[in-house]
């Protein structure tokens, strides 16, 4: 338990830098051009105060993932032994694309000024890209957990081992997609709702104004992208996780017209849900796309194999909830793009951006909570579970609580440095607009 | 046939480590080192010589633990087990050695928060050496008991002894050699070529006396590390050509050349990875009860192996030119506007 509470904050924590990290070079990139287009200085200094955050989470993620690199194995060593040949493959490419973005970031953040502007834009370009090539190998290797493929089991014994087989398995692209565009979601809309602070307050409104809306507008097109993906992704979890499925619903009995259900508090004891929205039908559409087939519920599962029902079900409420919030703002915003260009300034519109920096960020803890725990009590889906792949050395708890202490130091310490950053763009600033306070 | 690639990567990734990693850890060894009336204008020789490739320098790390895990899974957690106190610790000094780097240069508000990220940072740049050699130490030491039953002898004894902390002892000064042998090509006055071409004396005594550490802890130890060093033809042209280039360096710092000095330090190290790797190879892990881990008998599937060295034959075909060309590119004397970060 001890183990699974340490990787679980581990990764809880490298998920939000690594967003962040693989995300905001693209915001970074496009101030970056309009700067190169319209040789307005603003741009330029949006460009270098985002490349300043991006060190910042770039530096961390990389520690935080270095980290996770080796848990893996102080906490996992019989998966390890057994998967690591086998998933292997993205882990590989990944070192490569976690290099390039490495180096790439040198060349970025020390270039200005010292080489041709397009090849320093080009290597700005070049850190998204290979950030986000190692955020879906990652998540690869994560589908592989969910959906195991690429060998085959026999007494015991891994054999007839593919690597390419097992990075390409059958979850790997819904997988990798939902959370690419979770990450873009999340990220476009915490920068943005720190933007509409600043705007809201009056400070270097130009400035906050511009960054505003290139993050909003990757935000928003992500959020209402996002449902598509995560009907891609429902679909392969009925077909390979049937109890991870019923545990999101809290779907207890396997009946036709399989109703989706909103909200509600399930009673596992009695095996019914109280206080609850019911749709009929809608389960069974959402994922056969026919109203009468029947979804496998919780009662066709044995009692051994189900995840913790509550958590996943309210994780995936959760999820679903603030996906839909920030879909509704999305809509919001291009209304105001299209038609409202007043609305940019208006205080209700900026308090609800500001409302939302969060929010993308606990749907993306919250997704990642239903893809984790509804994948127990197993490590690798259907082959080992997790009890038999803990290491065997004592006292992890004391581990764990180290751990819980550097992050949570980290995290605070994190947000404060980002808080003198923004504090300071007055300051470090100032030549590209007069003082507005 | 893959697997020699595979293998040929690990000791690249290990021995890049080293030099550029080591060298990075030592710019704070030698800053913890620096009175205090000029730390902080070491800081500055140092981070502009090191940031652009600070990141770079540590994913070798990375390469290495990828490799050892895709390739070869037995090894890896073998060592995850029996040596998890240890690199947990490293672990600390690792987080803890990045995040102050990162703040204090990213820091927007100059205060006294600046020093609390130097202690952090000169602190941990000593303890992730020390435990990474210790680390490198246990795997060859024969203490890791796969067969013990009591906490102690399963996760302390495998890790705390003499010669591993030797040997951690040993990986600090070099460290610290190798960044001051660095930092002379940065210098930007006589002043500082002098200071730091002290600091590289100093450290290339204390890399001797360590070095003198574990060859005596070895004799305590029962560990045979003479016969290991010297009992091959490799072994004593290695530590020869070790020793020779070592007068030489010293002869051309005098001389007051920049850059070969830099090649001379990283073929040290190359010779000493190659005498401490060379004649248990391919066993990487040797265990109490005799028994040993192997890069060649512990190696996962076969197809795993291809798979991987396939992935790194085309990692490197991008890594490698894009690194030189970041190092090449930073190296040139006209530093651009780089106190501007």
């Amino acid at each position: 338990m001890a183990a699974r509470s340490q990787m679980a904050l581990s990764l809880g924590f490298h998920i939000i830098f690594s967003c962040i990290g693989m995300v905001m070079p693209f915001f970074m990139a496009v101030s970056h051009f309009m700067y190169l287009k319209t040789n307005n200085p603003v741009y330029r200094n949006v460009t270098k105060a985002w490349s300043k955050g991006v060190a910042i989470f770039f530096a961390t993620g990389a520690v935080s993932g270095t980290v996770l690199s080796f848990e893996l194995g102080l906490l996992w060593p019989t998966f390890m032994k057994h998967a690591g040949p086998i998933f292997g493959m993205p882990f590989s490419l990944e070192g490569t694309a976690f290099f390039i973005e490495a180096i790439a970031l040198g060349f970025f953040l020390y270039g200005w000024g010292r080489f041709n502007k397009w090849f320093h834009w080009f290597t700005g370009v070049v850190v998204g890209i290979s950030g986000l090539a190692s955020g879906i190998l990652v998540v690869a290797a994560n589908a592989w957990m969910n959906s195991p493929s690429g060998f085959t089991l026999v007494n015991g014994k891994y054999t007839n081992i593919d690597p390419i087989k097992a990075m390409f398995n059958p979850a790997w692209f819904s997988q990798a997609l939902h959370m690419s565009v979770a990450a873009f979601a999340a990220t476009g809309f915490a920068v943005a709702g720190v933007h509409a602070l600043m705007i809201l307050r009056k400070r270097n409104v130009d400035f906050h104004m511009r960054s505003f809306r290139i993050a909003a507008i990757f935000g928003v097109v992500a959020a209402i992208l996002q449902p598509l993906s995560g009907d891609i992704s429902a679909k392969m979890v009925a077909k390979r996780q049937p109890a991870k499925l019923a545990a999101m619903e809290a779907h207890f009995k396997t009946e036709p017209y399989s109703p989706l259900i909103i909200g509600g508090i399930p009673d596992v004891k009695n095996k019914k849900v109280d206080y609850v929205l019911e749709l009929p039908g809608m389960l069974s559409f959402m994922v056969y796309d026919d109203f009468k087939t029947p979804v496998k519920g919780l009662d066709q599962i044995p009692l051994a194999d189900q995840p913790p029902i509550a958590v996943t079900h309210y994780a995936f409420q959760l999820m679903v909830g603030l996906g839909m919030a920030m879909m509704a703002l999305g809509v919001i915003y291009l209304i105001a793009l299209a038609k409202k260009k007043s609305w940019f300034t208006k205080e209700w519109f900026l308090k609800l951006f500001i409302a939302a920096t969060p929010l993308g960020f606990i749907a993306v803890e919250a997704g990642w909570t239903v893809t984790e725990v509804g994948r127990q009590p197993w490590i690798i889906q259907g082959v080992m579970r997790t009890k038999d792949a803990v290491t065997p050395m004592p006292g992890i708890g004391y581990s764990f609580y180290l751990f819980t202490a550097v992050y949570f130091t980290l995290s605070i310490a994190v947000i404060f440095l980002l808080y003198r950053q923004i504090k300071m763009v007055p300051v470090l600033y100032n030549n590209a607009e007069p003082q507005t306070h | 046939m893959m697997i020699y690639v595979v293998m040929g990567f690990l000791w690249l990734a290990l021995l890049l480590y080293l030099v550029m990693g080591g060298a990075d850890f030592g710019a704070g060894i030698i800053e913890l080192f620096t009175s205090n009336a000029n730390k902080s204008r070491t800081r500055r020789i140092m981070y502009n010589a090191i940031g652009p490739i600070w990141e770079a320098n540590h994913m070798w790390l990375i390469i290495a633990i990828v490799i050892l895990f895709v390739g070869f899974p037995v090894i890896y957690t073998t060592m995850s087990t029996y040596l998890h106190i240890p690199l947990v610790i490293m672990l600390m000094g690792i987080i803890a050695r990045g995040t102050a780097l990162t703040f204090r240069n990213y820091d927007a508000v100059t205060d006294n928060m600046q020093r609390v990220y130097n202690k952090i940072f000169v602190y941990s740049s000593f303890i992730t050496p020390l435990f990474l050699g210790i680390i490198a130490g246990s795997a060859v030491s024969g203490r890791i008991d796969t067969g013990a039953t009591d906490f102690l002898s399963a996760y302390v004894y495998s890790w705390l002894n003499l010669f591993s902390v030797a040997i951690g002892f040993f990986t600090v000064a070099l460290c610290g050699f190798l960044a001051a042998i660095y930092l002379i090509g940065e210098a930007n006055d006589e002043a500082e070529t002098k200071s730091f071409i002290r600091k590289a004396r100093f450290m290339n005594i204390a890399a001797v006396v360590a070095g003198g550490l574990v060859f005596i802890a070895s004799v305590t130890e029962q560990i045979p590390l003479v016969e290991w060093v010297f009992g091959s033809i490799i072994g004593v042209l290695a530590v020869s050509a070790a020793s020779i280039s070592l007068i030489v360096m010293w002869y051309l710092i005098v001389k007051g050349k920049r850059f070969i000095i830099r090649v001379l330090a990283g073929f040290q190290m190359t010779m000493i990875l190659l005498t401490t790797t060379y004649k248990h190879y391919p066993n990487i892990v040797i265990l109490k009860n005799g028994g040993y881990l192997s890069l060649i008998a512990d190696r996962g599937a076969d197809k795993a192996i291809e798979g991987l060295g396939i992935a790194l034959l085309i990692g490197s075909l991008f890594i490698l030119p894009a690194l030189g060309y970041l190092i090449y590119s930073f190296q040139r004397k006209d530093k651009g506007d780089l106190a501007e970060h």
